[in-house]
Protein backbone atom coordinates (compact mmCIF):
# COMPACT_ATOMS: atom_id res chain seq x y z
CA UNK A 1 0.00 0.00 0.00
CA UNK A 2 1.03 4.16 0.02
CA UNK A 3 1.59 5.61 2.91
CA UNK A 4 3.32 8.65 3.64
CA UNK A 5 6.27 7.90 5.29
CA UNK A 6 8.84 10.41 7.40
CA UNK A 7 12.39 10.04 5.65
CA UNK A 8 14.93 12.45 7.62
CA UNK A 9 14.13 15.58 9.19
CA UNK A 10 11.74 18.10 7.36
CA UNK A 11 11.13 15.06 4.99
CA UNK A 12 8.52 13.35 4.15
CA UNK A 13 7.84 10.90 0.76
CA UNK A 14 4.89 8.57 -0.01
CA UNK A 15 6.36 5.00 -0.22
CA UNK A 16 5.31 1.47 -0.81
CA UNK A 17 4.96 -0.57 2.66
CA UNK A 18 3.00 -4.03 3.31
CA UNK A 19 -0.42 -3.66 3.74
CA UNK A 20 -1.57 -3.64 7.84
CA UNK A 21 -2.64 -7.36 9.39
CA UNK A 22 -4.77 -8.45 11.99
CA UNK A 23 -2.16 -9.03 15.13
CA UNK A 24 -4.56 -9.05 17.88
CA UNK A 25 -8.50 -10.74 18.29
CA UNK A 26 -9.27 -6.64 19.03
CA UNK A 27 -7.79 -5.43 16.03
CA UNK A 28 -9.71 -4.07 12.92
CA UNK A 29 -8.07 -2.87 9.67
CA UNK A 30 -9.25 0.27 7.95
CA UNK A 31 -9.38 1.96 5.02
CA UNK A 32 -8.78 5.26 5.04
CA UNK A 33 -10.76 7.89 3.16
CA UNK A 34 -8.92 11.23 4.94
CA UNK A 35 -6.47 12.15 6.95
CA UNK A 36 -5.29 15.39 8.80
CA UNK A 37 -2.21 16.85 9.85
CA UNK A 38 -2.06 18.06 13.35
CA UNK A 39 0.53 20.56 15.05
CA UNK A 40 2.10 17.50 16.93
CA UNK A 41 3.11 16.35 14.24
CA UNK A 42 5.25 19.06 13.61
CA UNK A 43 8.18 18.58 16.14
CA UNK A 44 8.06 14.21 14.35
CA UNK A 45 8.32 16.02 11.17
CA UNK A 46 11.32 18.21 12.10
CA UNK A 47 13.36 15.13 13.96
CA UNK A 48 12.84 16.60 17.10
CA UNK A 49 11.50 13.83 18.99
CA UNK A 50 13.80 10.63 19.30
CA UNK A 51 13.07 6.91 18.47
CA UNK A 52 11.45 8.33 15.02
CA UNK A 53 12.95 6.25 12.52
CA UNK A 54 12.91 6.57 8.80
CA UNK A 55 10.03 4.87 7.31
CA UNK A 56 8.08 5.29 10.37
CA UNK A 57 4.21 6.66 8.83
CA UNK A 58 2.51 9.71 9.88
CA UNK A 59 -0.86 11.23 11.08
CA UNK A 60 -2.61 10.31 14.27
CA UNK A 61 -6.29 11.60 13.29
CA UNK A 62 -7.93 9.70 10.46
CA UNK A 63 -11.63 7.79 9.57
CA UNK A 64 -12.34 5.68 6.52
CA UNK A 65 -14.32 2.15 6.31
CA UNK A 66 -13.46 -1.37 8.23
CA UNK A 67 -12.40 -3.65 6.28
CA UNK A 68 -11.57 -6.24 8.38
CA UNK A 69 -11.92 -7.31 11.97
CA UNK A 70 -10.33 -9.62 14.61
CA UNK A 71 -12.83 -12.12 16.41
CA UNK A 72 -12.99 -10.53 19.59
CA UNK A 73 -14.19 -7.15 17.77
CA UNK A 74 -17.71 -6.61 18.30
CA UNK A 75 -19.05 -3.09 18.37
CA UNK A 76 -17.93 -3.00 14.26
CA UNK A 77 -18.59 -5.05 11.35
CA UNK A 78 -16.76 -4.71 7.87
CA UNK A 79 -18.20 -1.99 5.51
CA UNK A 80 -18.90 0.40 8.87
CA UNK A 81 -17.31 4.06 8.80
CA UNK A 82 -15.52 4.93 11.62
CA UNK A 83 -13.48 7.64 13.04
CA UNK A 84 -10.34 6.75 14.89
CA UNK A 85 -9.30 8.06 18.48
CA UNK A 86 -5.73 8.48 18.45
CA UNK A 87 -4.74 7.46 21.23
CA UNK A 88 -4.76 3.63 21.45
CA UNK A 89 -6.55 2.56 24.93
CA UNK A 90 -7.23 -1.30 26.20
CA UNK A 91 -10.91 -0.34 27.95
CA UNK A 92 -9.85 -2.51 30.69
CA UNK A 93 -7.12 -1.73 32.90
CA UNK A 94 -8.06 0.40 35.71
CA UNK A 95 -6.96 3.61 34.01
CA UNK A 96 -9.14 3.30 31.25
CA UNK A 97 -11.65 1.97 33.50
CA UNK A 98 -11.69 5.13 36.08
CA UNK A 99 -11.90 7.83 32.82
CA UNK A 100 -8.28 8.47 32.05
CA UNK A 101 -7.78 6.33 28.85
CA UNK A 102 -4.87 8.60 28.09
CA UNK A 103 -3.28 6.94 30.80
CA UNK A 104 -3.39 3.49 29.67
CA UNK A 105 -1.51 0.98 30.71
CA UNK A 106 -1.80 -1.43 27.78
CA UNK A 107 -1.86 0.75 25.08
CA UNK A 108 1.75 0.74 24.10
CA UNK A 109 4.18 -1.67 22.99
CA UNK A 110 7.33 -0.54 23.96
CA UNK A 111 6.72 1.01 27.11
CA UNK A 112 10.44 1.71 28.30
CA UNK A 113 10.65 4.58 25.90
CA UNK A 114 8.34 6.30 27.98
CA UNK A 115 9.34 5.11 31.27
CA UNK A 116 12.84 6.53 30.83
CA UNK A 117 11.46 9.78 29.59
CA UNK A 118 8.16 10.47 31.82
CA UNK A 119 9.09 7.69 34.43
CA UNK A 120 6.11 6.19 33.71
CA UNK A 121 4.60 4.04 30.60
CA UNK A 122 2.40 6.17 28.37
CA UNK A 123 -0.48 4.78 25.63
CA UNK A 124 0.78 4.62 22.26
CA UNK A 125 -0.75 6.64 19.42
CA UNK A 126 -1.11 6.23 15.85
CA UNK A 127 1.72 8.11 13.73
CA UNK A 128 3.84 8.32 16.54
CA UNK A 129 7.54 6.50 16.56
CA UNK A 130 6.97 2.73 16.66
CA UNK A 131 10.34 2.65 18.48
CA UNK A 132 8.40 4.36 21.40
CA UNK A 133 5.32 1.71 21.11
CA UNK A 134 3.80 3.83 19.00
CA UNK A 135 1.99 2.51 15.87
CA UNK A 136 1.90 3.13 11.73
CA UNK A 137 -0.35 6.27 11.25
CA UNK A 138 -3.48 6.93 9.33
CA UNK A 139 -1.61 9.10 6.15
CA UNK A 140 -1.57 5.56 4.60
CA UNK A 141 -4.40 3.65 2.70
CA UNK A 142 -4.64 1.39 5.38
CA UNK A 143 -4.28 1.50 9.14
CA UNK A 144 -3.97 -1.62 11.83
CA UNK A 145 -6.63 -0.30 14.83
CA UNK A 146 -5.67 -2.21 18.11
CA UNK A 147 -8.54 -2.20 20.57
CA UNK A 148 -10.77 -1.53 18.35
CA UNK A 149 -13.51 -1.75 20.13
CA UNK A 150 -12.83 1.05 22.45
CA UNK A 151 -11.20 3.49 19.62
CA UNK A 152 -13.02 3.15 16.52
CA UNK A 153 -16.25 4.96 16.62
CA UNK A 154 -19.37 4.61 14.03
CA UNK A 155 -20.24 7.86 12.81
CA UNK A 156 -23.45 8.92 12.20
CA UNK A 157 -24.70 8.66 8.58
CA UNK A 158 -25.79 12.83 8.63
CA UNK A 159 -22.06 13.45 9.55
CA UNK A 160 -19.66 14.07 6.60
CA UNK A 161 -16.05 12.68 6.79
CA UNK A 162 -14.27 16.44 6.89
CA UNK A 163 -16.72 16.44 10.11
CA UNK A 164 -15.84 13.27 11.52
CA UNK A 165 -12.23 13.71 10.82
CA UNK A 166 -12.11 16.05 13.61
CA UNK A 167 -13.50 14.00 16.28
CA UNK A 168 -10.54 11.65 15.99
CA UNK A 169 -8.39 14.40 18.13
CA UNK A 170 -8.72 17.53 17.78
CA UNK A 171 -12.55 17.88 19.03
CA UNK A 172 -12.11 15.63 21.70
CA UNK A 173 -9.24 17.40 23.00
CA UNK A 174 -10.54 20.40 23.03
CA UNK A 175 -13.48 19.45 25.19
CA UNK A 176 -11.07 17.71 27.86
CA UNK A 177 -9.43 20.77 27.79
CA UNK A 178 -12.93 22.55 28.84
CA UNK A 179 -13.46 19.68 31.22
CA UNK A 180 -10.14 19.52 33.15
CA UNK A 181 -10.61 23.44 33.25
CA UNK A 182 -13.21 23.25 34.25
CA UNK A 183 -15.36 25.33 32.20
CA UNK A 184 -18.67 26.08 34.17
CA UNK A 185 -21.49 29.15 33.50
CA UNK A 186 -20.12 32.62 34.28
CA UNK A 187 -16.40 31.01 33.92
CA UNK A 188 -13.50 33.23 31.69
CA UNK A 189 -11.70 31.23 29.09
CA UNK A 190 -8.37 32.42 27.65
CA UNK A 191 -7.19 30.05 24.23
CA UNK A 192 -3.87 30.78 22.90
CA UNK A 193 -3.90 29.06 19.54
CA UNK A 194 -6.81 29.90 16.78
CA UNK A 195 -5.46 26.33 15.13
CA UNK A 196 -8.24 23.77 14.88
CA UNK A 197 -7.72 22.56 18.71
CA UNK A 198 -7.69 26.14 20.02
CA UNK A 199 -11.06 26.89 18.39
CA UNK A 200 -12.68 23.82 19.29
CA UNK A 201 -11.55 24.39 22.80
CA UNK A 202 -13.12 27.99 22.62
CA UNK A 203 -16.18 26.13 21.04
CA UNK A 204 -16.35 23.42 23.66
CA UNK A 205 -16.55 26.17 26.51
CA UNK A 206 -19.14 28.34 24.61
CA UNK A 207 -21.08 25.08 24.45
CA UNK A 208 -20.29 24.40 28.55
CA UNK A 209 -21.92 27.99 29.32
CA UNK A 210 -18.33 29.95 29.72
CA UNK A 211 -19.24 33.67 30.02
CA UNK A 212 -16.33 35.14 27.86
CA UNK A 213 -13.86 32.80 25.49
CA UNK A 214 -10.81 35.35 24.71
CA UNK A 215 -8.76 33.17 22.16
CA UNK A 216 -5.16 34.77 20.83
CA UNK A 217 -2.95 33.66 17.72
CA UNK A 218 -0.77 35.81 16.08
CA UNK A 219 -1.95 35.70 12.73
CA UNK A 220 -5.24 37.58 11.85
CA UNK A 221 -6.43 34.97 9.39
CA UNK A 222 -6.99 32.66 11.81
CA UNK A 223 -8.68 35.39 14.45
CA UNK A 224 -11.13 35.96 11.42
CA UNK A 225 -11.70 32.48 11.48
CA UNK A 226 -12.40 32.23 15.18
CA UNK A 227 -15.14 34.88 15.43
CA UNK A 228 -16.89 33.93 12.29
CA UNK A 229 -17.08 30.19 13.44
CA UNK A 230 -17.09 30.24 18.05
CA UNK A 231 -18.67 32.94 20.15
CA UNK A 232 -14.84 34.07 20.75
CA UNK A 233 -13.87 37.37 21.55
CA UNK A 234 -9.94 37.99 20.19
CA UNK A 235 -7.35 39.73 21.02
CA UNK A 236 -5.12 41.97 18.08
CA UNK A 237 -2.17 39.95 17.54
CA UNK A 238 -0.01 42.84 17.43
CA UNK A 239 -0.94 43.63 20.96
CA UNK A 240 2.34 44.39 22.52
CA UNK A 241 1.34 43.19 26.53
CA UNK A 242 -1.30 40.22 26.60
CA UNK A 243 -1.61 39.72 30.24
CA UNK A 244 -1.97 43.26 30.25
CA UNK A 245 -4.87 43.20 27.82
CA UNK A 246 -6.75 40.18 29.38
CA UNK A 247 -6.64 41.83 32.99
CA UNK A 248 -8.36 44.78 31.63
CA UNK A 249 -10.61 42.69 29.77
CA UNK A 250 -11.42 40.07 33.26
CA UNK A 251 -11.54 42.86 35.82
CA UNK A 252 -7.90 42.81 36.93
CA UNK A 253 -8.75 39.12 38.27
CA UNK A 254 -7.08 36.97 34.68
CA UNK A 255 -9.17 34.37 33.24
CA UNK A 256 -10.41 31.52 34.99
CA UNK A 257 -8.67 28.99 33.01
CA UNK A 258 -6.24 29.17 30.56
CA UNK A 259 -5.58 27.09 27.72
CA UNK A 260 -2.66 26.73 25.74
CA UNK A 261 -2.98 25.24 22.23
CA UNK A 262 -0.54 26.10 20.75
CA UNK A 263 2.22 23.28 21.30
CA UNK A 264 6.00 24.04 20.50
CA UNK A 265 7.49 27.23 19.48
CA UNK A 266 9.44 25.77 16.24
CA UNK A 267 11.12 27.67 13.78
CA UNK A 268 11.68 25.26 11.12
CA UNK A 269 14.87 24.55 12.49
CA UNK A 270 15.59 20.62 12.30
CA UNK A 271 17.05 19.60 15.54
CA UNK A 272 20.63 19.66 15.81
CA UNK A 273 22.52 16.40 17.22
CA UNK A 274 23.95 17.99 19.97
CA UNK A 275 20.45 19.56 20.71
CA UNK A 276 19.23 15.57 20.64
CA UNK A 277 21.99 14.45 22.57
CA UNK A 278 22.51 16.68 25.36
CA UNK A 279 18.37 16.88 25.35
CA UNK A 280 18.41 20.60 25.36
CA UNK A 281 15.00 22.39 25.85
CA UNK A 282 12.35 24.20 24.12
CA UNK A 283 10.89 27.27 25.63
CA UNK A 284 7.29 27.56 25.22
CA UNK A 285 5.98 31.10 25.20
CA UNK A 286 2.17 30.46 25.43
CA UNK A 287 2.64 28.50 28.42
CA UNK A 288 4.41 31.20 29.87
CA UNK A 289 1.37 33.33 29.40
CA UNK A 290 -1.10 31.50 30.38
CA UNK A 291 0.68 30.84 33.74
CA UNK A 292 0.97 35.03 34.01
CA UNK A 293 -2.24 35.71 32.57
CA UNK A 294 -4.45 33.21 34.46
CA UNK A 295 -6.26 34.47 38.03
CA UNK A 296 -5.01 33.26 41.24
CA UNK A 297 -6.56 30.34 42.25
CA UNK A 298 -7.15 29.72 38.49
CA UNK A 299 -6.18 26.51 36.12
CA UNK A 300 -3.82 26.20 33.39
CA UNK A 301 -4.32 23.63 30.72
CA UNK A 302 -1.66 22.35 28.49
CA UNK A 303 -2.20 20.88 25.29
CA UNK A 304 0.59 21.65 23.36
CA UNK A 305 2.56 18.12 22.44
CA UNK A 306 6.07 18.74 23.84
CA UNK A 307 8.08 16.03 22.99
CA UNK A 308 10.66 16.52 26.50
CA UNK A 309 11.72 19.15 28.64
CA UNK A 310 10.83 22.68 28.31
CA UNK A 311 13.51 25.48 29.94
CA UNK A 312 12.40 28.52 32.12
CA UNK A 313 9.28 27.24 33.27
CA UNK A 314 7.49 29.53 36.01
CA UNK A 315 7.05 27.08 38.54
CA UNK A 316 7.10 29.53 41.33
CA UNK A 317 3.98 30.82 40.03
CA UNK A 318 2.50 27.74 40.34
CA UNK A 319 2.65 28.22 44.23
CA UNK A 320 2.49 31.78 44.65
CA UNK A 321 -0.71 32.21 42.58
CA UNK A 322 -2.24 28.61 43.97
CA UNK A 323 -2.83 27.67 40.03
CA UNK A 324 -3.94 24.31 39.21
CA UNK A 325 -1.91 22.96 36.12
CA UNK A 326 -3.93 20.26 34.11
CA UNK A 327 -2.30 18.57 30.54
CA UNK A 328 -3.84 15.44 28.90
CA UNK A 329 -4.15 14.58 25.61
CA UNK A 330 -7.75 13.21 24.78
CA UNK A 331 -10.60 10.97 26.20
CA UNK A 332 -12.13 8.75 22.90
CA UNK A 333 -13.92 6.36 24.65
CA UNK A 334 -15.24 9.21 26.54
CA UNK A 335 -15.99 12.00 24.44
CA UNK A 336 -16.14 10.96 20.90
CA UNK A 337 -19.67 9.40 20.78
CA UNK A 338 -20.99 12.51 22.44
CA UNK A 339 -19.44 14.79 19.83
CA UNK A 340 -20.81 12.75 16.88
CA UNK A 341 -23.84 13.31 18.31
CA UNK A 342 -23.56 17.20 18.56
CA UNK A 343 -22.22 17.15 14.92
CA UNK A 344 -24.86 15.35 13.82
CA UNK A 345 -26.80 18.18 15.62
CA UNK A 346 -25.05 20.59 13.90
CA UNK A 347 -23.65 21.65 17.31
CA UNK A 348 -20.20 21.57 16.36
CA UNK A 349 -19.20 22.24 13.19
CA UNK A 350 -15.40 21.71 11.76
CA UNK A 351 -16.11 21.80 7.79
CA UNK A 352 -13.92 25.23 7.91
CA UNK A 353 -11.12 23.93 9.66
CA UNK A 354 -9.85 21.60 6.34
CA UNK A 355 -8.74 24.59 4.96
CA UNK A 356 -6.74 22.31 1.90
CA UNK A 357 -7.48 18.38 0.91
CA UNK A 358 -4.72 16.83 -1.40
CA UNK A 359 -3.33 13.64 -2.21
CA UNK A 360 -1.44 11.48 -0.23
CA UNK A 361 1.30 12.12 -2.75
CA UNK A 362 1.14 15.72 -1.87
CA UNK A 363 1.99 15.40 1.76
CA UNK A 364 5.11 17.31 1.55
CA UNK A 365 3.13 20.61 0.23
CA UNK A 366 0.63 19.71 2.92
CA UNK A 367 3.23 19.80 5.49
CA UNK A 368 4.55 22.89 4.67
CA UNK A 369 1.26 24.50 4.27
CA UNK A 370 0.17 23.58 7.59
CA UNK A 371 3.53 24.10 9.14
CA UNK A 372 4.42 27.85 7.27
CA UNK A 373 1.04 28.87 8.24
CA UNK A 374 0.81 30.10 4.53
CA UNK A 375 -2.22 30.56 2.26
CA UNK A 376 -4.85 29.96 4.96
CA UNK A 377 -4.03 26.87 5.64
CA UNK A 378 -5.23 25.22 8.89
CA UNK A 379 -5.66 21.80 8.57
CA UNK A 380 -4.40 20.00 5.59
CA UNK A 381 -6.33 16.70 4.98
CA UNK A 382 -4.92 13.93 3.04
CA UNK A 383 -6.96 11.71 0.83
CA UNK A 384 -5.67 8.41 -0.72
CA UNK A 385 -8.79 8.23 -2.66
CA UNK A 386 -7.42 11.75 -4.67
CA UNK A 387 -5.15 11.27 -7.65
CA UNK A 388 -1.87 12.88 -7.41
CA UNK A 389 -2.13 16.17 -9.52
CA UNK A 390 -0.31 16.01 -12.78
CA UNK B 1 8.86 -0.40 45.78
CA UNK B 2 12.17 -2.41 44.62
CA UNK B 3 13.33 -1.94 47.90
CA UNK B 4 10.83 -2.14 49.93
CA UNK B 5 11.12 -6.48 52.03
CA UNK B 6 8.43 -8.94 51.20
CA UNK B 7 7.79 -12.47 51.96
CA UNK B 8 7.19 -15.07 49.48
CA UNK B 9 5.62 -18.13 48.86
CA UNK B 10 4.12 -20.93 47.13
CA UNK B 11 1.09 -19.24 45.01
CA UNK B 12 -1.98 -21.11 46.97
CA UNK B 13 -0.60 -19.89 50.46
CA UNK B 14 -0.62 -16.08 48.55
CA UNK B 15 -4.36 -16.54 47.58
CA UNK B 16 -5.00 -18.17 50.97
CA UNK B 17 -3.50 -15.26 52.56
CA UNK B 18 -5.32 -12.48 50.80
CA UNK B 19 -8.44 -12.77 52.16
CA UNK B 20 -8.82 -9.63 54.69
CA UNK B 21 -5.32 -8.41 54.24
CA UNK B 22 -4.87 -4.82 53.28
CA UNK B 23 -1.40 -4.20 52.65
CA UNK B 24 1.76 -6.73 51.90
CA UNK B 25 4.12 -4.16 51.90
CA UNK B 26 6.39 -3.67 55.47
CA UNK B 27 9.34 -1.27 55.82
CA UNK B 28 11.47 -4.22 57.49
CA UNK B 29 10.44 -7.63 57.77
CA UNK B 30 11.29 -8.79 61.21
CA UNK B 31 11.06 -13.01 59.91
CA UNK B 32 14.38 -14.79 59.90
CA UNK B 33 13.12 -16.67 56.80
CA UNK B 34 12.53 -13.21 54.88
CA UNK B 35 14.37 -12.95 51.70
CA UNK B 36 16.39 -9.66 51.12
CA UNK B 37 14.83 -6.51 50.29
CA UNK B 38 14.81 -5.14 47.06
CA UNK B 39 14.55 -6.66 43.04
CA UNK B 40 10.79 -6.62 42.57
CA UNK B 41 8.75 -5.57 39.89
CA UNK B 42 5.57 -5.13 40.05
CA UNK B 43 2.41 -4.28 38.48
CA UNK B 44 -1.28 -3.44 39.25
CA UNK B 45 -3.72 -5.71 37.46
CA UNK B 46 -7.39 -4.32 37.45
CA UNK B 47 -8.46 -8.19 38.08
CA UNK B 48 -9.17 -9.91 41.24
CA UNK B 49 -6.97 -12.17 42.97
CA UNK B 50 -8.27 -15.11 41.77
CA UNK B 51 -8.16 -14.09 38.37
CA UNK B 52 -4.95 -13.46 38.59
CA UNK B 53 -3.41 -16.50 40.09
CA UNK B 54 -6.42 -18.85 38.54
CA UNK B 55 -6.44 -21.99 40.97
CA UNK B 56 -3.37 -20.56 43.12
CA UNK B 57 -1.22 -20.80 39.83
CA UNK B 58 0.85 -18.64 38.44
CA UNK B 59 -0.28 -16.80 34.92
CA UNK B 60 1.48 -16.85 31.62
CA UNK B 61 4.60 -16.15 30.79
CA UNK B 62 5.61 -15.78 34.55
CA UNK B 63 4.64 -19.47 34.53
CA UNK B 64 7.33 -20.26 31.99
CA UNK B 65 10.02 -18.50 33.94
CA UNK B 66 9.62 -21.68 36.61
CA UNK B 67 11.23 -21.33 40.63
CA UNK B 68 13.89 -18.62 39.36
CA UNK B 69 11.37 -15.90 39.85
CA UNK B 70 9.39 -15.64 43.14
CA UNK B 71 5.73 -14.59 42.98
CA UNK B 72 4.05 -12.80 45.11
CA UNK B 73 0.04 -11.05 44.78
CA UNK B 74 -1.76 -8.80 47.42
CA UNK B 75 -4.42 -6.85 46.83
CA UNK B 76 -4.33 -3.08 45.28
CA UNK B 77 -5.98 -0.39 47.53
CA UNK B 78 -8.90 1.41 46.43
CA UNK B 79 -10.68 -1.18 44.01
CA UNK B 80 -7.67 -1.55 42.09
CA UNK B 81 -7.28 -5.12 41.71
CA UNK B 82 -4.36 -6.53 42.07
CA UNK B 83 -0.48 -5.89 42.63
CA UNK B 84 1.31 -9.03 41.07
CA UNK B 85 5.11 -9.32 41.87
CA UNK B 86 7.83 -11.30 40.97
CA UNK B 87 11.70 -11.08 41.22
CA UNK B 88 14.67 -13.21 40.00
CA UNK B 89 15.83 -15.58 43.69
CA UNK B 90 19.07 -14.67 44.88
CA UNK B 91 21.24 -16.99 42.71
CA UNK B 92 18.73 -18.57 40.74
CA UNK B 93 19.37 -18.39 36.65
CA UNK B 94 16.85 -17.91 34.76
CA UNK B 95 15.71 -20.90 32.50
CA UNK B 96 15.73 -21.88 28.62
CA UNK B 97 15.28 -18.97 25.85
CA UNK B 98 14.31 -16.64 28.60
CA UNK B 99 18.29 -16.38 29.98
CA UNK B 100 19.11 -16.35 26.45
CA UNK B 101 16.62 -13.36 26.40
CA UNK B 102 17.55 -11.69 29.25
CA UNK B 103 21.63 -11.16 28.65
CA UNK B 104 22.67 -8.76 30.99
CA UNK B 105 19.58 -7.80 32.03
CA UNK B 106 17.65 -10.47 33.39
CA UNK B 107 15.04 -8.18 35.30
CA UNK B 108 13.86 -6.51 32.23
CA UNK B 109 12.67 -10.38 31.40
CA UNK B 110 10.51 -10.50 34.28
CA UNK B 111 8.85 -6.77 34.08
CA UNK B 112 8.20 -7.74 30.26
CA UNK B 113 6.60 -11.09 31.88
CA UNK B 114 4.40 -9.24 34.12
CA UNK B 115 3.35 -6.70 31.58
CA UNK B 116 2.19 -9.65 29.53
CA UNK B 117 0.39 -11.46 32.77
CA UNK B 118 -1.26 -8.41 33.38
CA UNK B 119 -2.51 -7.41 29.65
CA UNK B 120 -3.77 -11.21 29.62
CA UNK B 121 -5.49 -10.81 32.79
CA UNK B 122 -7.09 -7.43 31.38
CA UNK B 123 -7.47 -7.70 27.79
CA UNK B 124 -7.25 -11.54 27.28
CA UNK B 125 -4.56 -11.42 24.67
CA UNK B 126 -0.83 -9.74 24.54
CA UNK B 127 -0.14 -6.64 22.26
CA UNK B 128 1.59 -7.59 19.63
CA UNK B 129 3.52 -5.40 17.32
CA UNK B 130 3.05 -5.33 13.41
CA UNK B 131 5.25 -7.70 12.04
CA UNK B 132 8.43 -7.12 9.68
CA UNK B 133 8.41 -6.95 6.27
CA UNK B 134 11.30 -9.70 6.69
CA UNK B 135 8.95 -11.90 8.95
CA UNK B 136 6.21 -11.39 6.62
CA UNK B 137 8.39 -13.32 4.11
CA UNK B 138 7.89 -9.47 1.71
CA UNK B 139 11.62 -8.05 2.18
CA UNK B 140 13.78 -7.89 -0.41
Amino acid sequence: MRALCWTGAGRVAVRQVPDPELRNGHDAIVRVRLSATCGGDLPLLAGRAPYLADGDVLGHEFLGEVVAVGPQVHRHRVGDRVVVSSTVACGSCWQCRSGAPWCCDNGNLVPEASELAYGQAVPGAFGRPTAAGGFAGGHAEYVRVPYADVGAFGIPDEVSDERALFAADAAPAGWLAAELGGVHPGAVVAVWGAGAVGQLTARAASLLGADRVIIMDPREDRLRMARRHTDAETVDPRHPDIPAELRERTGGRGPDICVEAVGPAWDGRPRSLAERLTGAAERPPAVHEAMHSCRKGGTVVVLGEFTGQVDAFPLGAVGAKGLRVRGARQHGAGQVPTLLERMARDELRTEHLATHRLPLEEGARGYALFRDRRDGCVRALFSPDLPPAG
Amino acid sequence: MRHRTRRAGTAAGMLARLAGARRRFHPADPRPDAPPAGGWEVVTVNRPPNEVLPGGRRPEPLRRLGHAVQVDVWPAPAGRGTELAARIRPGAALPGLAAHVAGDDPDRVVRTALRQAKQLAETGEVLNADRSPIDRGLAG
